[in-house]
């Protein structure tokens, strides 16, 4: 089923009966070439680009709950290039390629939005910051405009710009960064795998991963043994339980981060704005909603939810930002599972050890905007045992040699810093 | 959260500042290969379940807290001045 305007136009007047499932509920197999562990964002598209791009189909993408339930549904949809520190530039910069002709290529809603990001800065020192920043991301190729005051005051003039604490002295300006429709983009990627052969398997969680001799064999699961040649683990939050199974530890540890978001409202916040000094961001969903969040509960944890500090936390940057949200109510918050890294940033490697086992994890509270360039690169270094030019410094011996760390925030490379 | 010194007593989470995980407390040796360095500041069993971490307590008396809680559920099952704990385990 492809979509067009045309079908949905003759769908409208036939009383919309002809929508199909939009993939393959499968069941599994006992054998295939290759097993992805985690049915979220970055797991649905290094499936769909291992069939794109490198034919290969005989795959199955596992899943212990339902497709595109963990983070790629729990996240706050921002969609940016804007990263400093080579290596992760070009990757992000690839990403965000692959985000203007991902509806395109997968004939998929996702709705992508690139309304503009603005980072406020507060400071001449994080104005110097940001100005080095842009400047950054203009060599890579993308877009950054240096706002002053002024600036910030034409596009956000709803801003509390007088406010003592922080008082905003401008903004760096990404206007191809934005949002997008975080299911829909789980949703995309399972119909483009499932429709080139990719097998969909829900309510299958793996329980051991079988190693024989140093090489990998297959997998336990609670839907039985399935065997395969190549694994792979993309379980975000989960990712050391998962490598813990094939006898591995990994550099992560698991945090909770919050979000949340209000009732529906007519459209007021045009753009995403991020205020880093409070720890608070914010977007308005096509719905209507004020989606925002703050930073993590700062303790390892898999619950699923936070506690009330950081709650009051975000609120009270809200307040500060921009006085005017202070009477839309909030709906709901709600939890995702972080995988940590001391250095902030992600890991696409094969695992030290054990011969066909790769792992892709440690996107820290940024990885939806990675999804399309983490399946592209991780379905390049499972079908070709080549790093991805541009994802080929997220190894997982930097922290051993000390080589190739990645701290954007330049904080230190330490677990409780990020 | 609420965590309970054993100086001061129950207090909010909110006078406590985070570490991690309590392998903190068994440093290698400073001659041990970079294999076994790299395992004790980066690798993590990072259990979903009981873990034992270190928490500094910032807002309070200023002790080093062991503090013994399960991830998955937020429940703090006990906590120890980490001075004692290393004393035991030495």
């Amino acid at each position: 089923m492809r979509f067009s305007g045309l079908k949905v136009l003759a769908e409208g007047l036939s009383g919309n009966k002809g929508w199909t499932a939009h993939w393959r509920d499968a069941q599994p197999k006992p054998e295939y070439d290759m097993v992805i562990i985690g049915g979220g964002g970055h797991g649905l598209s290094t499936a769909y680009y291992l069939a794109k791009n490198h034919g290969m189909t005989n795959i199955a993408v596992l899943e212990k709950g339902y497709l595109g339930g963990g983070n790629v549904g729990r996240n706050t949809t921002i969609v940016r290039a804007n990263y400093f520190l080579q290596g992760n530039s070009e990757f992000y910069s690839h990403s965000l390629k692959l985000w203007e002709g991902l509806e395109e290529d997968l004939n998929y809603n996702v709705m992508h939005s690139q309304r503009g990001l603005i980072n406020l800065f507060h400071s001449d020192g994080q104005r110097d910051a940001f100005a080095r920043r842009g400047n950054m991301m203009i060599n890579q190729g993308d877009d950054a405009v240096l706002l002053d005051r002024e600036g910030v005051r034409k596009h956000l003039p709803y801003l509390d710009f007088d406010q003592t604490r922080f008082p905003i002295y401008g903004g760096l300006y990404h206007p191809r960064g934005g949002t997008a429709r975080h299911d829909a983009v789980a949703w995309g990627y399972a119909r483009g795998a499932s429709d080139r052969g990719v097998d969909l398997v829900q309510n299958c969680e793996v329980t051991g991963i079988d190693i024989e001799s140093g090489v990998v064999k297959g997998v336990q699961t609670s839907r039985g043994p399935i065997r395969a040649k190549k694994v792979a683990i993309i379980t975000a939050g989960r990712s050391g339980l998962v490598a813990g199974m094939a006898g591995q530890r990994l550099p992560i540890e698991s945090h909770v981060l919050q979000a949340f978001v209000t009732e529906g409202l007519k459209p007021v916040i045009d753009h995403v704005i991020s205020f880093g000094m409070g720890h608070f961001y914010i977007s308005q969903s096509d719905k209507g909603g004020l989606v925002f969040g703050g930073d993590l509960d700062f303790y390892s944890s898999y619950a699923q939810r936070g506690n009330l500090p950081m709650k009051e936390h975000v609120m009270e940057a809200g307040m500060t930002l921009m006085p005017m949200i202070g009477k839309a109510k909030v709906l709901r918050s709600w939890g995702g599972i972080m995988d940590m890294t001391p250095d902030g940033s992600p890991i696409i490697d094969k695992m030290d050890g054990v011969e066909g086992l790769f792992i892709d994890c440690g996107w820290n509270y940024g990885g939806f905007k990675a999804v399309p360039a983490s399946g592209w690169c991780m379905a390049h270094l499972m079908a070709t045992d080549q790093h991805h030019d541009v994802a080929e410094k997220f190894r997982l011996d930097r922290f051993r040699t000390g080589v190739g760390i990645m701290d954007e925030e330049g904080t230190g490379s330490q677990h409780n810093l990020h | 959260m609420r965590l309970t010194c054993p100086n001061c007593g129950e207090r909010d989470r909110r006078e406590f500042y985070y570490v991690g995980d309590a392998v903190a407390l068994q440093r290698p040796d400073p001659e041990a290969s970079d294999v076994v360095w790299d395992d004790y500041v980066h690798n993590r069993d990072n259990p979903a379940g009981v873990t034992r971490d270190l928490w500094y307590h910032e807002g309070g008396c200023g002790a080093w807290i062991v503090v013994t809680r399960n991830t998955v559920t937020h429940e703090v099952l006990g906590c120890e001045l980490a001075s004692k704990v290393k004393e035991a385990s030495a």
